[in-house]
């Protein structure tokens, strides 16, 4: 092959050319009324990939006399701009309130669409987005590209001390818990019992564990449990109408997760092996099962192994 | 970066590419079409016969969850007369991982070693006859494996816990076991903040009358903190002895003995 200037000149000139000749892809909103003015905005039952462009967490829609209110805003400034213009036509009123559930960025980045001073989180998932919101934008960049074009990290401006807000006579209890991260916020609208749960409720969606801490996430979920609460909006995963399906499921895939990496560290298996180690049929229903399990073995194995193995080490000379 | 500079760089790269010495052997074409392919295998192949053989299994996870830990086992049970397994990762700063010799072991190794981009992640084992048969897998990867700092460095506690090493070993039929060492340490690579290369680059394992079982060359793309799993020929009861060293002479040493029970699930 013969290589001359002009052929590197265009082969350079395509490189740069490509990214332009795609359209900005566009979001799909689709909120589903699941109880007396709240919707659903079901997120993909996946990782996040370039195919859904990082909306994979459930969002959901409050009408209040006071205005709409939002719990959680989706993964980038361009999802956050159509979920305000999706909400606002519901609803007919403005945003008045977006609270962000916890630090991770398929929940919170959305905010950069809103005016940081309506945005709410509970002080620690602030803190939590200061440390570490550098490094999951890096993250969402590059795995979404263009769907993150124009996201900037922005902070939640109002910290969340009260127990309830009152929305014009809508009042939201709001929850301060942790597990799946240091501060997760559970919500419950007293006119409905419905409760968001956040993403320490996964629904038919294998629970991620990139930030937990099971013990505190166990006692969190029996805090929701004994809640007087009717359906739930889980973080991931369908709609709960009875709302004990999700919290019993997340349960249930924690309690398996911590016992059969536990015995895999027992039984001498590497971190591969227990990846790849059989899921219950039970779980069949869960989607990204073996995605979120290899996930949870990277967080967690080297913990439980540092706990089990035995020191071995001779003084040094 | 002008265009001519680039254009001068890209002829640069051509020629450099396609005016090998005519010595030079021709390896296979590399089914995963590294760029790096040729280079590595001339370094570590050398005039050795190479093909790509998928009986050599190279087992990870399907998303590198972690950069700086990312857990690869390499199998080469379906093989006979393994003298050595290379594990390395074409497009790391730092290639190779470990080089092992498994000489009364079963060809097995289970680690985890650190990405700093896209890359395929192989092994290589010889065979008694010299011959070498490689497979592996393109993984993609967050960049920085190798060059950001080590967890240790960040909180500045490695020096409290160098030295630490747990393990335990299990029975896994007659004569074979299944030997877990895990270690604290930084294992810098020398690419972060001024912070000289220092890592862990000797392990043996022997038996309790001081043969060697299996030997390994390790290199700082190993990740902090190494986890290393081998199958030494080692029945029940019968004790280990692990010796290690770093890049600073120190040396590290721990005995296992060969559990009498075992639970392995494989």
């Amino acid at each position: 092959m013969r290589i001359d200037r002009r052929t590197l000149l265009g082969g350079f000139a395509a490189c740069f050319a490509l990214p332009a000749i795609a359209a900005p892809p566009d979001y799909r909103i689709d909120p589903v009324a699941v109880a007396d003015g709240i919707w659903m905005i079901h997120g993909a039952d996946a990782p996040i990939e370039p195919g859904n462009g990082g909306a994979i967490a459930n969002i959901a829609i409050i009408d209040t006399p006071a205005g709409t209110v939002l719990c959680d805003s989706g993964p980038s400034l361009r999802y956050g701009r159509a979920l305000r213009m999706v909400a606002e036509k519901l609803t007919g009123k403005p945003v008045a309130r977006v609270y962000v559930t916890h630090l991770h960025p398929d929940h919170g980045m959305g905010i950069a669409a809103f005016d940081p001073a309506i945005v709410a989180a509970l002080p620690g998932t602030i803190d939590d987005m200061r440390r570490d919101g550098r490094g999951f934008s890096d993250a969402m960049y590059r795995m979404l590209n263009d769907w993150m074009r124009g996201t900037e990290l922005v902070l939640p401006g109002q910290p969340i001390i009260s127990d309830v807000e009152d929305f014009g006579g809508r009042r939201l209890r709001l929850i301060a818990l942790s597990g799946h991260s240091a501060a997760d916020l559970a919500l419950v609208d007293e006119r409905t019992g419905l409760l968001v749960g956040g993403d320490l409720l996964f629904h038919d969606r294998a629970p991620s564990t990139p930030t937990a801490d099971l013990s505190a996430w166990r006692a969190s979920l029996d805090r929701l449990a004994a809640l007087d609460h009717k359906a739930t909006i889980p973080g991931h995963g369908p709609f709960d109408p009875s709302g004990r399906e999700a919290i019993a499921q997340t349960r249930d895939w924690l309690d398996w997760l911590e016992a059969t990496l536990t015995e895999a560290v027992r039984s001498g298996l590497d971190m591969v092996e227990a990846g790849d180690l059989p899921i219950p049929d039970r779980f069949a229903t869960m989607a990204a099962a073996r995605y979120e399990l290899q996930r949870s073995v990277s967080h967690l194995y080297p913990g439980i192994e540092a706990r089990l193995l035995p020191r071995i080490d001779e003084p040094a000379d | 970066m002008s265009v001519k500079l680039m254009i001068r760089a890209g002829l640069a790269l051509l020629l450099a590419t396609s005016g090998l010495p005519a010595s030079a052997r021709a390896y296979p074409t590399d089914p995963l079409g590294s760029p790096m392919w040729q280079a590595h295998a001339r370094t570590l192949f050398g005039d050795d016969p190479v093909r790509f053989d998928p009986r050599v299994r190279v087992a990870f996870p399907a998303i590198a969850e972690n950069q700086r830990v990312f857990p690869v086992a390499v199998d080469a049970r379906g093989i006979g007369g393994v003298v050595r397994i290379i594990l390395f990762a074409d497009l790391n700063p730092i290639p190779v991982a470990i080089d092992y010799r498994p000489q009364a072991a079963e060809p097995y190794l289970a680690t985890r070693i650190k990405l700093d981009q896209r890359t395929p992640v192989r092994a290589a084992v010889q065979l008694a006859d010299g011959q070498w048969l490689v497979s592996g897998r393109w993984i993609d990867a967050a960049g920085g494996g190798c060059s950001a700092p080590p967890v240790s460095r960040v909180k500045g506690d490695w020096a409290q816990h160098l030295g630490e090493m747990r393990g335990e070993a299990w029975p896994t039929g007659p004569g074979a076991s299944r030997l877990r060492v895990t270690f604290r340490h930084p294992m810098d690579t020398g690419l972060v903040d001024n912070i000289p290369t220092y890592h862990l680059e000797a392990l043996t394992v022997k038996s309790g009358g001081g043969r060697v079982l299996g030997s390994m060359e390790i290199w700082a793309s190993v990740a902090e903190d190494p986890a290393i799993t081998l199958l030494p020929k080692a029945g029940a009861g019968e004790p280990l002895r692990i010796e290690a060293r770093d890049t600073n002479g120190r040396d590290y040493r721990a005995a296992v003995t060969v559990a009498k029970q075992s639970a392995p699930a494989r």
